[in-house]
């Protein structure tokens, strides 16, 4: 093999760091069309109600106003797994936020002031704003209607009459001998609540409804493919009518998976005969109106025996999906399947409901409900492990799958899977987990109020991609006349780096210089060819191989030509450096440039063409899961991972300092170092907002309390570790590119639960919800303390 | 009605005539069709549109253009020279400090700011001086990394 153009692992430069840096990135909300109008849209202030009366008159009369749509006249049902959602509400609004109308104006003033001058009349109805209550029989419903629901049959369990959307059941040897197995029986309750994405970039699209039911979009989201389909699938137009591009997105991570505003815009574009209609979220209606991450409450019981090995587990997962559950049926489905941790349990039983409340629904957020069902399933263990008298770190050990054992949906894990057991002995030792101070930590009783106190605590995590049985993606490669390459293809590069990645490999396989490879940025679905979504953490991986597979399309073709000139079987030419040569005699060699558009023989006459590769990739040996026993293969490949973490709480404010973070994940092969490690870094930062700071508030009407950046904090500079470090294992991952698997998301899953734990061997407290803001902590420790007044 | 103001943009002269509630913001990005400047938030709490105003880092959503006038206005348009990117650029794109992007051009603006006011600053004061630009995406070690790569004590640590 070559030892030139090796990039696989390597730290090339970002393919749009350039752009980025100096303000020639063009995103959607810089782009601009003749006659475009601004739209924008009017949303329900209260959680539950029945529309009685829109009156948009005064709307309408305003000058520059060209539109004004509500509910009553767009009769669209749409969605990608559950089909339950309209563009505008109609008839009734299910969460503060709602939007009820929609206005189209010459500028965005108009627009607003059009907005304010629609009367919108409500019968306030009950709200039900708490996924217990919701599950009770008689408790209001969100959906009466949801019986009558498209939905992706099959793989999702809607029960009509209930407020739930999806029942994932999960079921595994025999549960009752399992407890009665059990040494001990624990049985504890976590909450996580809704937390949003909070791209920079708000949700941002401009569309334009042209005749014959066409239809061109230019949009803010991460997969060009799957809007394409549920916009035709919404509207029942043929996929060719519709056109999506996507050029650089300002962030996504899940918020601006499946669609979004694109469907309300270009009802507002056809409203005005197919003027193109943009549409930007502001800051607070993207924490208002636009999906966030879902809440949870987990109810989890597990048998041990007295080694700490675990016998039995029956969990209780009530997702709280808020008014729409499109993208929550499928997480509360995927994070049921990694419900139980990366460990093997004999017998298991996961019920993983998916609830509508009244509240500003969910989708899909970077580690889709790993984050939250690790919460208390890497909390627990620790509190198991503390009160059997075993060392967490151990406990673990003693629990990880190990080859030849089933996961709880039956899938036999092997050595390839990856090494749970040796990320988490990484990150242990490079915080100094066995030379941790033992003595009072953790304190048998909570610490006295006073002072700082260091805590240790470490938490393993998996995450498979959630994805449908038979995702695929492909790319295409074209060389230009200078042997340069264009790299087609339809995941979106929304910041992860995983185009950069692409070109290495594309490189690497060409053997070309990197830099000859261009990947091209803006997606388009009438020029690129189908990816599914760019959700998952499965793009570098199903990109990966289709680019592969693309690569020796070219290098097939590039022989077949060569072979032709230089008179040699095609098995005896090697490409190497842009150039093709005879191995027996290298002195027999053609430069890429000869051949990538076709060759021509002295005397003129020419053979070949332009060389374009094509590749492809298949999720394969993918089943959908038994809808009574959840057994089935989901996942493409299981990333393992694990934190460690090293924090000072201080007992009079509950504040604490991130001192030292280590994080460890089984890449497979790490495509590119310097992107795997920014992801990692990225995602722990935001693993924490959603550890120390950050949750969404409702008041008892149901009314969102924090919807800005003044209520909402995320991390800033100046919430960094003291220390951060980044490792990863490489366990091949038999399919995977290079035997790479994705890490996109994982960074960010059991930060959470890391801290938690190590609160308690800081202070002698389990806190079972979220987030560990210093109220909570200080409070927490307060009402322990043996003289307070409040102590439960 | 309309008030008349005068500034320099990026080094150029620019003079017109502006709204009174006009913003900076929508003055950069719309009047002068500079969008490299981003809105995150409209309300001073993100930093995406951090813009200079005579060397001093301002959120352009929260100032009004007309308070501009006289001043010597620069947005990320105007630092890089002659299709050069600015030493500070270029330690962004060297430090895989950008991710998504949007946040990029404010951040680089802060930044820049700093080591102009302050070219050896230390480690506080560079994470204060990017404390006021939000960024989901790459969790600011990199950004500081490339921030702190400028500063002369940077230049000659060992940072890959």
């Amino acid at each position: 093999m070559s030892r030139l153009h090796q990039y696989v692992g390597g730290e090339h430069l970002r393919q749009d760091a350039p752009d980025k840096v100096t303000g020639e990135a063009i995103y959607v909300g810089d782009m601009a069309f003749p006659g475009m109008l601004w739209g924008r849209f009017k949303s329900s202030p209260i959680a539950s109600g029945r529309i009685l009366r829109i009156d948009t008159a005064r709307a309408r009369a305003l000058p520059g106003v060209r539109a004004v749509l509500t509910g009553e006249e767009l009769d669209h049902q749409l969605g990608l797994y559950m089909a339950d959602k309209r563009i505008l509400a109609r008839g009734v609004v299910r969460y503060q936020g709602d939007p009820v109308a929609a206005v189209a104006a010459e500028s965005e003033a108009m627009a607003s002031e059009a907005c304010n001058l629609i009367e919108v009349e409500y019968e306030p109805l009950p709200a039900v704003l708490d996924v217990e209550q919701a599950i009770e029989p008689g408790a209001p419903l969100v959906h009466p209607d949801l019986g009558s629901y498209r939905y992706m049959k099959g793989v999702f369990h809607p029960q009509p009459g209930s407020n739930v959307a999806h029942h994932q059941k999960i079921r595994r040897g025999d549960l009752e001998k399992g407890f009665a197995e059990a040494h001990r029986v624990f049985e504890t309750s976590f909450w996580n609540p809704a937390v949003p994405h909070v791209p920079l970039e708000t949700h941002v699209v401009i569309a334009r409804a042209l005749s014959g039911d066409r239809v061109d979009l230019w949009t803010a989201a991460q997969s060009p493919f799957t809007v394409r389909h549920l916009m035709a699938a919404g509207f029942g137009i043929p996929h060719n009518n519709i056109r999506v591009r996507i050029p650089y997105v300002g962030g996504g991570f899940g918020g601006k998976a499946g669609i979004n505003l694109e469907p309300l815009a270009t009802m507002l574009s056809k409203a005005t005969g197919g003027r193109p209609v943009k549409i930007v979220a502001t800051r607070e209606e993207e924490f208002n109106t636009l999906p966030s991450r879902q809440g949870l409450k987990s109810r989890i019981k597990a048998g041990v025996t007295r080694e700490g090995k675990l016998t039995a587990l029956e969990v209780r997962y009530l997702w709280d999906a808020g008014a729409h559950a499109d993208y929550g049926v499928n997480i509360g489905r995927a994070a049921a399947t990694a419900g139980a941790g990366p460990y093997f349990v004999p017998a298991v039983k996961v019920d993983s409901l998916v609830v509508y409340t009244n509240k500003v629904f969910g989708t899909a957020f970077r580690g889709f409900g790993h984050l939250e069902v690790l919460w208390g399933i890497e909390r627990n263990l620790d509190m198991m492990a503390h009160a059997l008298g075993i060392d967490p770190f151990e406990m673990r050990q003693r629990n990880f799958l190990t080859p030849g054992e089933p996961t709880i949906t039956g899938e036999i894990f092997t050595a390839n899977h990856g090494r749970p057991d040796l990320c988490l002995k990484t990150v242990a030792d490079a915080i100094g987990w066995s030379e941790r101070p033992r003595e009072d930590h953790p304190p048998k009783r909570p610490a006295p109020i006073g002072g700082k106190r260091r805590g240790y605590g470490i938490a393993s995590l998996h995450k498979s991609p959630a994805m449908p049985v038979y995702t695929s993606c492909s790319c295409i490669l074209k060389f230009n006349e200078d042997a340069s390459v264009n790299l087609l293809i339809s995941g979106v590069d929304y910041g992860q780096g995983t185009y950069t990645a692409l070109a290495g490999i594309a490189a690497q396989e060409l053997s070309i210089p990197v830099e000859k490879v261009h990947v091209t940025w803006d997606c388009d679905t009438a020029t690129q060819p189908y990816d599914w979504q760019t959700v998952a953490s499965r793009f570098a991986v199903m990109g990966g191989n289709a680019v592969i597979a693309a690569a020796r399309d070219c290098l097939d073709q590039l022989k077949a030509v060569a072979a032709q000139v230089l008179h040699a079987p095609v098995e005896d030419l090697v490409c190497e450096n842009e150039e093709v040569y005879v191995r027996k005699d290298p002195g027999a060699r053609l430069h890429y440039r000869q051949l990538v558009i076709g060759y021509s023989f002295p005397n003129g006459s020419s053979i070949g063409g332009p060389v374009i590769g094509r590749g492809r990739y298949i999720a394969q040996g993918l089943t959908h899961l038994d809808p009574e026993t959840g057994q089935g293969r989901n996942a493409l490949n299981w990333t393992y991972g694990a934190h460690g973490v090293v924090i000072e709480v201080d007992t009079e404010t509950g504040d604490i300092d991130v001192l030292k973070i280590a994080s460890c994940m089984d890449a497979g092969k790490v495509l590119h170092l310097a992107a795997a490690r920014t992801q990692v870094e990225g995602g722990v930062i935001q693993g924490l907002g959603s550890a120390l700071i950050e949750g969404f508030k409702f008041d008892e009407s149901g009314r969102l309390l924090n919807p800005s950046f003044v209520d909402f904090k995320i991390p800033t500079a100046k919430d960094l570790p003291r220390e951060a470090s980044q490792h990863f294992i490489e366990t091949p991952q038999l399919d995977g590119p290079h035997g790479a698997r994705g890490i996109g998301e994982h960074p960010m899953i059991a930060i959470p639960s890391a801290i938690g734990n190590a609160i308690y061997d800081a202070l002698g407290i389990q806190i079972h919800e979220l987030p560990l803001n210093a109220e909570r902590v200080f409070l927490a420790l307060k009402h322990a303390q043996p003289n307070d007044a409040a102590r439960p | 009605m309309e008030h008349p103001i005068k500034l320099t943009v990026n080094g150029q002269a620019w003079e017109g005539s502006v709204l009174p509630d006009l913003t900076l913001l929508r003055f950069v990005r719309e009047t002068l069709a500079l969008t490299g400047t981003k809105e995150g938030c409209g309300i001073g709490e993100c930093g995406a549109c951090t813009v200079l105003l005579d060397g001093r880092p301002v959120n352009a959503c929260m100032v009004l253009a007309v308070e501009a006038d006289g001043c010597a206005l620069r947005t990320i348009e105007g630092e890089a020279k002659a299709g050069k990117l600015s030493r500070l650029q270029q330690a962004f794109v060297a430090h895989h400090a950008v991710q998504c992007g949007f946040c990029t051009p404010g951040v680089i603006m802060s930044a820049q700011a700093l080591l102009e006011r302050a070219p050896a600053p230390s480690d506080e004061a560079i994470v204060e001086a990017v404390a006021g630009n939000l960024c989901r995406c790459t969790g600011y070690a990199s950004i500081l990394k490339a921030v702190r790569s400028c500063t002369p004590h940077g230049r000659t640590g060992g940072e890959r």
